[in-house]
């Protein structure tokens, strides 16, 4: 049928030790909730037996005055609960505050999923399919993308899992802390060879890194293809410092925050830049009129991530090699 | 001497157009009884398939339609009406000293409607099949599952109409039907859970109704609701069906406290510890749980925002729970304690609903949820809370009302050991389940990574004793119907109006109408007269 059992047990992949920098503390909090809970549900297993032991129909103990509503005694298994899981809730709260903040110097690299399968792209052009090569102990970021349905990627050994949006862009980021391969999932559910959706990441020391991007096929990066996109497809016809037509100037737009016609006002991300070439009479900008095209249909998500990073670069109007990297 | 309800008209004809809140109660025991059965003939193959790593038994295919028809038969066919269309049907009237519902011919459309939606999903399932989950998630369910999406749906959305016609039937009858002097807090904990299901099944199942509605808009003329593609937002749907799947949840749960609460100071012999807390604490969670749909969503693309709200409200809606954990306990202090096996099976549902709770801490904290959604560790959570808490209450409370229905008393040690083999059978399947999301195994897998075989194959294992303790009840049940000892009025010594009637009720339900002097649930130790059979 496929090669799908052949992958699924590929041998020699890692996958359980904690091998990102997030994957420490989230096994910190869950063997801390592991004790909690497990004491807890202990001692009421214990607590049960024993009442159920000694209050026996028949065993000859003191059952006087039973206690019906005990005010105090309520208030407590109310207030402690209450407390304990607002210190738990805290504790979660701060790491997960960590893990949806990408480090500005993250190297971005580009994630499509597709029925069924990971097409992920380094900055440098290089691309791979159901494989992930990064380097060990420097901040990576996923910006992900699905042609299709949802698919959610997962990586155990790194505690971590994003799902893959049609229409959205979403994020994940790790440093990874220890080399070797680690078996990547998806775990959405996606249709008939959702399981078959596998792979795997390697880490390597920077300097292989380095030497595996070299080694690959010269092809040009995100960015600069992102360019060419920008040229190829009649963007630059309007959005261009000459042109005459009144469209938004895209140099250095992303990470400002625009006014848009109806009052609202946002923040310039990879999801308003994406929306804005497929969409583009959604959020149309104060000042303009909403004349741009829509080029859903005409772009695909590879080709809309390159766009989009183009502009993320900055957007320089005449690039050096440099600018594009 | 009157007639019971069961003489009162021996023809077909006499049940199918029954207004008798008992008989349909029946009705809906045997279809939901067919439906727990084709669900787990669904189940069985989901545990063979996953005993080996590679896929022997089924394709990718055949494996999500099984895995679909699983879930869509459990949760809308057999675990939301399981105890309240049948016990809640049977015992809510006679409970609060009333002839019958406030509505006897909505009751009857409701089951009808049940039935229809019900056979209509079935053969959709069985004979088209579906390979969306019962979750249906966009836009694959919309644009690109080949499968009987749109017939299944059409079920589901007109099951959820007897669902309305239910709570809404159950909330008419407890507000005008209840006897002289059966005043709000002397209501049985059972009636309060009834009524706090009642109202989530008026309030979510419309949302429901309108999400299939959407999707069927959008698969078949294309009109961009959820797919980015013509415009829609997936995520939006994940918000309107969590929105009703959440306190779906609830719905199962919420009936089975009911029980347990009921059956506890029973046998324990003991007011229940702290009533008006749990009544209140039952509504906490029917009101909280309108309110943590977005902890599905934690890994969705949703806001940094929302994922905080919805992890605290998360945590919020555990207090109520555990009040009622505690209170439980609580009421055993000072009992003098009977095992039979209403009672095992109530101790059972405190143990697991126990572990099911506390895991559920884990997934309400969102670092750890960004590692377990989605994979077999959930599997194992909501198993614990909807099978493990849902369906041990659901034979609990077979047993425990099973004289006042039937007016026999069923096989004792066969129900003991079934009981214990329910849940002996439930931990050996569902525990090794944590352990692989824990590792890392992701859902809907129809084949696997070698690495998991071992924990796979000890739950597919357990799932056999499991099946055990299910399959059991079905034959002594049925062997009592004939060869039973009469039950009598009162068997378990209970306080509730529903054992002041005779055993089976009269079709009236009581000879003389009930006054209520004293709170249903007050299970001080009966004197020697009472507990004589």
């Amino acid at each position: 049928m496929n090669d799908q059992p052949a992958r699924l047990a590929e041998p020699g992949l890692q996958l359980f030790g904690a091998a990102s920098s997030v994957a420490t503390a989230t096994d910190t909090l869950f063997v801390a909730l592991l004790l909690l809970c497990g004491a807890m549900a202990l001692l009421l297993a214990a607590l049960v037996v024993w009442l159920c032991v000694r209050y026996r129909a028949g065993a000859a103990v003191d059952r006087s005055d039973p206690p019906s509503d005990a005010g105090a005694l309520e208030t407590t298994w109310i207030v402690v609960p209450l407390l304990v899981f607002l210190g738990i809730f805290a504790w979660a709260a701060r790491d997960f505050l960590v893990e949806q903040r990408p480090p500005p110097d993250a190297l971005p690299i580009h994630v499509v999923g597709k029925q069924w399968m990971w097409k992920l792209e380094h900055g440098s052009g290089r691309r791979e399919i159901n494989e992930l090569h990064v380097p060990q102990g420097r901040p990576v970021e996923l910006i992900l993308a699905s042609e299709d349905a949802i698919h959610s990627f997962y990586l155990p050994a790194f505690r971590l899992k994003q799902d893959a949006v049609p229409g959205r862009v979403t994020h994940l980021w790790f440093t990874a802390t220890r080399l070797g391969e680690f078996r990547l999932f998806c775990s959405e559910f996606c249709g008939s060879e959702h399981a078959g959706m596998v792979g795997k990441v390697t880490v390597m020391s920077p300097a292989e890194y380095a030497r595996w991007l070299d080694a690959g096929p010269v092809e040009p990066g995100t960015v600069q293809q992102g360019f060419a996109l920008y040229r190829s497809s009649g963007c630059s016809g309007c959005h261009d410092a000459g042109s005459t037509v009144h469209a938004p100037m895209l140099q250095g737009l992303y990470g400002r925050r625009v006014q848009l016609q109806d009052g609202r006002s946002v923040t310039v991300d990879e999801s308003y830049l994406r929306d804005s070439i497929v969409l583009p009479g959604r959020d149309v900008v104060a000042g303009f009129a909403p004349i741009m095209p829509s080029y859903a249909g005409q772009l695909d998500e590879t080709q809309l991530q390159q766009l989009v990073a183009y502009l993320r670069a900055g957007a320089p109007s005449n690039p050096t090699p440099e600018a594009l990297r | 001497m009157t007639t019971s309800y069961l003489t009162d008209g021996l023809t077909l004809r006499s049940w199918l157009t029954t207004h008798d809140h008992k008989r349909i109660a029946i009705l809906y025991a045997i279809a939901i009884t067919f439906f727990f059965f084709v669900g787990g003939a669904a189940a069985t193959l989901i545990r063979l398939q996953l005993a080996s790593p590679d896929g022997a038994l089924m394709g990718p295919d055949s494996y999500n339609k099984v895995f679909t028809a699983h879930g869509v038969v459990m949760v809308w066919l057999f675990l939301i009406p399981s105890i309240p269309s049948v016990m809640g049907n049977f015992m809510l009237p006679l409970m609060i000293g009333a002839r019958d519902l406030a509505l006897p011919r909505i009751n009857l459309l409701s089951w009808y409607l049940y039935l229809f939606g019900g056979a209509f999903t079935l053969v959709a399932l069985f004979f088209g099949g579906v390979d969306t989950g019962w979750t249906f998630y966009t836009p694959y369910a919309t644009m690109f599952s080949n499968g009987y999406v749109v017939l299944t749906l059409v079920g589901v959305f007109v099951t959820g109409f007897s669902s309305i016609a239910t709570g809404l039937n159950f909330i008419v009858t407890v507000h005008t039907m209840r006897a002289p002097g059966m005043g709000w807090f002397r209501l049985p904990l059972f009636v309060w859970a009834i009524y706090a299901t009642s109202l989530i099944l008026v309030l979510a199942t419309p949302v429901l109704a309108i999400t299939t509605v959407l999707v069927v808009a959008e698969r078949l003329f294309q009109v961009g609701v959820f797919d980015p593609a013509h415009g829609g937002d997936p995520l939006l749907f994940q918000h309107l069906f969590w929105f009703y799947s959440h306190p779906a949840v609830y719905i199962m749960v919420l009936p089975a406290m009911g029980v347990v609460s009921e059956i506890i100071p029973c046998f324990a012999r003991r007011r229940i510890f702290g009533y008006r807390l749990m009544a209140y604490a039952m509504l906490a969670i029917a009101g909280f749980g309108f309110l943590v749909w977005g902890h599905h969503m934690f890994v969705s693309g949703q806001s940094v925002a929302a994922s905080l709200v919805f992890s605290l409200l998360s945590f919020m809606v555990a207090v109520p729970s555990a009040i009622k954990v505690f209170n439980w306990t609580a009421t055993l202090y000072k009992g003098s304690i009977r095992f039979d096996a209403p009672m095992l099976y109530a101790l059972g549902f405190v143990g697991l609903f126990t572990i099911g709770g506390l895991t559920g801490l884990f997934l309400a904290s969102l670092p750890l949820d960004v590692h377990l959604t989605d994979t077999y560790f959930v599997v194992a959570h909501f198993h614990y809370i909807m099978v493990g808490g849902a369906v041990m209450a659901y034979f609990g409370a077979l047993h425990f009302w099973w004289p006042k229905v039937t007016g026999r008393m069923y096989h004792e040690l066969w129900a003991r050991i079934a009981a214990v083999l329910a849940f002996v059978g439930f931990n050996l399947t569902f525990f090794p389940q944590y352990l692989l999301g824990v590792m890392g195994m992701p859902r809907r897998y129809h084949a696997y990574p070698p690495e998991f075989q071992i924990l796979n194959l000890m739950s597919s294992a357990g799932a056999g004793v499991l099946a055990l303790g299910y399959l059991l009840p079905l034959f002594y049940l049925a062997w009592s119907l004939r060869l039973g000892d009469r039950a009598g009025a009162n068997p378990w010594g209970a306080r509730g109006l529903e054992w002041q009637t005779a055993s089976p009720p009269p079709s009236d339900n009581f000879v003389h109408p009930p006054e209520v002097a004293a709170e249903a649930c007050d299970h001080a130790p009966p004197s020697p007269a009472e507990v004589a059979r």
